[in-house]
């Protein structure tokens, strides 16, 4: 089975405060440290783990520029196959439907039975797998946290509310996006990462994937960021001060008149 | 101003919380627009859905089929570009079903998505201002979309306060399509409930509930402690689930289980909306969390900053010599 995984280089929150800029014009981008998208790993991990299972090739493409292609190189130490990143200074300020559009051209230059993307990245709109599937006119299944391949169908798992399970049969050639959860991605050590760090990885932009880059970047976007801001949410927690000691009476004292403590 | 249309989900007859919300926030688009509410499935309970619905919209259209017993959202995005009108603005709430539907619905309508949308401020011409979060939420920002060929905008659920004024006495609509033209390549087969598990979360007055600042499965015990000091029940958010460190039905969040403790000490959790979409009845909240820009101190009563694998075992300390 030949699978195309889309993948993202961002900001981890779980290793960065996140703050916006001076100006509100970005987010305070200083000292970053950045990380595969956590999702995506998961879908690379699954990529392999079903090429492991019935054979096949597992790539990984970007959009994205020389710097951000370290996402590639993550996820081939991982164990995908090829990598692919697709550049061009029309793609900057693209919104979801321009991302969408250049993964489009990538997917048609290809022969892939199977496209995964990660549920959502860092600004948590989980668009993109949903609109390249429409834009190929491929079915779509969305938060994917079970995959069974059986011969050109797959039975895959939604997860739903309540920790429920949407089954579905779903023909392939197909998009899914991925949930955590959905398997255990391996860790990759710095000398995985060593061995794939100088693999030549090929570059695509607007004239070899033959797009209208009127339909691409912050030209063709229909949806536009206008700034960041935090926003002010009243009052907020009741911040406990003092030593650990200290906040730890008052703390008691408060579970006991909340019923948090007999 | 084009019309504006509110895609409504429902179950075992009643619909889901976002319908009037839904309602709101169109009304927040346009305050004068005449909302129309579109409701799918099939039997008696879409009839009791669709009658309820007509006392809050002035126009409901109800697609009473087989085919859309299930709402399986490649055969509703199907039907949708059926007979949606060119430019229409429709809405969506922001849940599994929405985020399954409205990306590929707006391409498939050539209109703008909007996803996740938390607040909607301005109409100005084609040009609409809303309020998205990013980063986990730990920062927001202004959109701007061009909806002169009409929108897809995914609302979450809880942004907006609910339109309850019943001043609609609408009519329902019965609609249908060809079966043929709502043929796709993705077939539902059944839900998996969720499994019991070995504690039920939702029965217990207090939860310890930890996420990603318990760092290592070997910490789980520091919850556990505190828990049992306090005659409380252990619960986690998603990454703990994920880890496979707790069963799934620890899981507190929209995509685990909704509970109603009297009181919630969040232990190293940021507080995503689908965590806290799982918390109901306004429990006593106290998060504990090392870093203080967490979205987690906005919703709690109580916050302390501090690193949980050091405050919590001196807090079990504590509770144990009392």
């Amino acid at each position: 089975m030949e699978i195309l995984v889309c993948v993202k280089w961002v900001p981890d929150t779980a290793e960065n405060e996140i703050e916006v800029n001076r100006d509100g014009s970005d987010i305070e981008r200083d000292d970053l440290v950045y990380s595969v998208n956590e999702w995506d790993n998961y879908a690379v991990e699954e990529a392999i783990q079903i090429c492991d299972k019935v054979g096949g090739n597992v790539t990984v493409v970007t959009v994205g520029d020389e710097e951000t292609e370290e996402v590639l190189r993550r996820e081939m130490a991982m164990g995908a196959d090829n990598g692919l990143l697709l550049h061009d200074d029309a793609f900057d300020g693209s919104d979801g439907r321009g991302i969408a559009t250049v993964l489009k051209a990538a997917v048609q230059k290809g022969q892939y039975d199977l496209i995964l993307t990660g549920a959502q990245a860092d600004d948590g709109a989980a668009q993109v797998g949903g609109m390249l599937a429409a834009m190929l006119d491929y079915p779509y299944a969305s938060l994917v946290n079970k995959i069974e391949v059986d011969g050109d169908t797959l039975k895959v798992g939604r997860e739903i509310e309540g920790g429920n399970q949407e089954m579905n049969a779903i023909a392939m050639p197909c998009v899914l996006s991925i949930q955590t959860g959905i398997n255990e991605p391996r860790y990759v050590g710095i000398r995985g990462i060593r061995k794939v760090a100088s693999v030549e990885i090929p570059q695509q932009g607007v004239d070899t994937l033959g797009i209208d880059a009127a339909m691409v970047g912050a030209i063709g976007a229909r949806v536009k960021r206008l700034d960041y801001f935090v926003p002010d949410l009243g009052e907020g927690a009741e911040m406990l001060e003092g030593s650990n000691e200290e906040i730890i009476a008052k703390l008691i004292e408060l579970l006991k008149a909340k019923g948090g403590l007999k | 101003m084009a019309d504006i249309y509110v895609y409504i989900t429902h179950k075992n007859g009643v619909a889901d919380d976002s319908a009037l919300e839904l309602l709101a926030a169109a009304h927040k688009i346009d305050a004068s627009a005449a909302v129309t509410a579109i409701v799918t499935g099939s039997g008696a309970d879409l009839d009791k859905v669709a009658d309820a619905l007509a006392a809050s919209y002035p126009k409901v259209l109800k697609f009473n089929q087989v085919a859309l017993a299930y709402p399986n959202a490649e055969v509703v995005r199907k039907l949708l570009v059926n007979i949606l009108p060119a430019n229409a603005v429709v809405l969506v709430p922001h849940d599994t079903f929405g985020m399954d539907l409205s990306p590929g619905l707006s391409i498939k309508l050539d209109s703008t998505f909007v996803a996740d949308v938390v607040d909607i401020e301005a109409l100005d011409g084609s040009d609409l201002k809303l309020i998205r979060q990013e980063y986990a939420g730990m920062v927001s920002t202004h959109i701007s979309a061009d909806i002169a060929k009409g929108a897809v905008i995914n609302v979450r659920p809880g942004s907006f306060a609910p339109d309850e004024s019943q001043s609609a006495s609408g009519s329902v609509e019965d609609k249908s399509v060809d079966d043929s033209d709502l043929k796709v390549q993705r077939t539902f087969l059944e839900v998996v409930e969720a499994e019991m598990g070995d504690v039920d979360i939702t029965k217990s007055d207090v939860l310890v509930s930890i996420g990603r600042g318990i760092e290592d499965e070997e910490n789980i015990e520091i919850a556990d402690d505190l828990a049992e000091a306090l005659g409380a029940v252990v619960s986690c958010s998603r990454p703990i689930v994920d880890a496979k460190w707790l069963e799934k039905s620890r899981q507190v969040g929209t995509s685990g289980k909704t509970v109603k403790p009297k009181v919630y000490i969040a232990c190293g959790i940021s507080g995503s909306f689908q965590h806290m979409g799982g918390i109901k009845g306004s429990p006593f909240i106290v998060a504990i969390n090392k870093n203080i820009k967490a979205p987690i101190f906005q919703v709690a009563d109580v916050g302390i900053e501090a690193d949980i694998l050091d405050f919590l075992p001196e807090m079990t300390e504590a509770i144990k010599a009392m």
